[in-house]
């Protein structure tokens, strides 16, 4: 296929085109993917997931820059932006506004950022969102920033999806253990409170930090000055450097860049602890069985759909209306020719 | 079989120096209203901001909403830029207050519709319908 030689040159109507083919799920897509599938496997994707205005896209601006424009002696990387806004479930059309944040990167051909809509997806990423990041990875995208709907709801797609979950606060969003969901935890690899300008910081911390502790009750016992010190584990200093991984707590101001490079700094030691515990290559392993298992399922149901008569199944549906057939018994009836009664 | 459709995607641009885009962002939400997926970019677009990003989001109809009196500079720079890039396809319309001897030399270098103020946003609407359809068609 001549746009898969393309993509993979680096030509960027080509590749712009062949993700809009991605997301119609088109069959065109679906044969480019699976060419593409070889390239992939290199990039390092980052979630961004966090409630609608805790500044999301502020952030992934931020994090996009300081990419491109890193110190010292480390080589720029060449970072992909993803970002998903709802669908209307009224109209399916959408406004994806995200780009509006992301004015400082325009101009900088190592930057590409595409919208996308959910599409009537539920999970924070639209169905097609995995798909795109497999081109952008296959193009040669070093990093990969992907920003989720932001429901409110922990987003357990984007954990499944990224190597790096940053899980975005704000404070002022109302009661600040309110606005902290439950379930963030479990796919939080970074916390960051964002508009660290604001008052009320200090208490999202404290709640970040409750919840912490309590999720990480581990505690390290220090000798100071003489004395046994106990140090909750989240405060301990370099947790990272432990094969427990802590989320450690950011706090940025993404209208000015304030904590930025720290939070850089932060999602570096996470992928070197992801490789030297080996979990780099389980996640990836995870990822990759929960798309076949998936694929898997679908195909077979389709298949064994296509071959179903409509009638046995009508058939065996009254039985079970009937409550003749229990719904286990009904599916065996269907997948075996089961008892009949 | 495929679950996803293909949905008309547009660009919404504010190109040029004065600072408000309240006429921007009705259209905006009529056109997501009609079922369109719109990329909405914000005020101070420079032709090359739009440009580039009609060519990341892979845009059917980039729309262009100029107050400033600086259309004859900006649109035909973002068509040329438009087409350097490949994009020929892309529709390009404009709103905004433009004086009838301006509005011949707009279409002739490219701009497929001009709205006017208090145009009807179903105009709007059903012109990119047709448009991107007969584009898709071709
Ligand atoms: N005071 C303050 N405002 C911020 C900060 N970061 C973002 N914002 C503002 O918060 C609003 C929402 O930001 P946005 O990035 O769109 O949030 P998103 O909805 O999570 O993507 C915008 O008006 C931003 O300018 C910050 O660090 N401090
Ligand atoms: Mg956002």
């Amino acid at each position: 296929m001549a746009s898969v030689r393309e993509v993979l040159s680096g030509d960027r109507l080509s590749l712009a085109r062949l993700l809009s083919q991605i997301e119609n799920d088109t069959i065109e897509g679906r044969a480019a993917l699976s060419e593409l599938f070889p390239h992939t496997g290199n990039a390092h994707l980052i979630g961004v997931t966090g409630a609608p205005g805790t500044g999301k896209s502020s952030l992934v601006n931020q994090l996009a820059h300081h990419f491109r424009h890193p110190p010292e002696s480390i080589p720029p990387r060449r970072v992909a932006i993803v970002a998903v806004d709802p669908s209307s479930p009224f109209s399916g059309g959408a406004v994806l506004g995200d780009r509006v944040r992301m004015r400082d990167l325009a101009g900088d051909p190592g930057i590409f950022i595409r919208s996308m809509a959910s599409r009537g997806s539920l999970g924070g990423l639209a169905r097609t969102t995995s798909g795109v990041v497999q081109a952008f990875d296959a193009a040669g995208f070093e990093i990969i920033l992907i920003e989720t709907v932001g429901a409110g709801q922990a987003e357990v797609d984007i954990a499944r999806l990224a190597h790096t979950t940053l899980v975005v606060e704000a404070p002022g969003l109302g009661d600040d253990i309110q606005a902290i969901k439950a379930g963030i935890l479990e796919i939080a690899d970074i916390l960051v409170i964002n508009k660290a300008d604001r008052t009320g910081v200090e208490n999202t911390e404290r709640a970040l930090r409750t919840m912490l502790d309590l999720a990480h009750p581990i505690q390290r016992v220090y000798r100071h000055h003489g004395s046994l010190e106990v140090v909750p584990s989240s405060i301990a200093e370099s947790p990272q450097e432990e094969s427990v991984w802590i989320p450690p707590i950011q706090k940025t101001i993404a209208l000015d860049g304030t904590g930025v490079q720290e939070l850089g700094d932060q999602i570096a030691r996470h992928k070197a602890h992801l490789e030297k515990t080996g979990e780099w290559e389980s996640r990836g392993r995870t990822r990759l069985q929960a798309e076949l298992d998936n694929l898997l399922q679908n195909t077979l149901v389709n298949r064994w759909r296509d071959s179903l008569s409509p009638e046995r199944y009508q058939e065996i549906f009254e039985q079970l209306i009937e409550r003749n057939l229990s719904p286990r018994q009904a599916v065996d009836a269907l997948l075996n020719g089961g008892p009949r009664r | 079989m495929s679950q996803t459709e293909r949905k008309i995607r547009v660009l919404i641009a504010k190109p040029g120096l004065d600072g408000h885009d309240r006429g921007a962002k009705v259209v905006a939400r009529a056109l997501r209203d009609a079922g369109m997926e719109v990329i909405y970019t914000g005020l101070r677009q420079t032709p090359e901001m739009i440009a580039e990003a009609a060519l990341q989001e892979d845009v059917d109809v980039v729309g262009l909403s100029v107050l400033s009196g600086a259309h004859m500079a900006l649109a035909p720079r973002v068509i040329e830029l438009l087409e350097a890039n490949g994009q020929d396809h892309v529709k390009v319309f404009l709103g905004g207050i433009i004086p009838d001897e301006d509005v011949g030399k707009l279409k002739e270098i490219g701009v497929a519709r001009i709205y006017g103020p208090g145009t009807l946003t179903d105009e709007i609407v059903g012109d990119i319908r047709k448009g991107v359809l007969e584009e898709v068609a071709r």
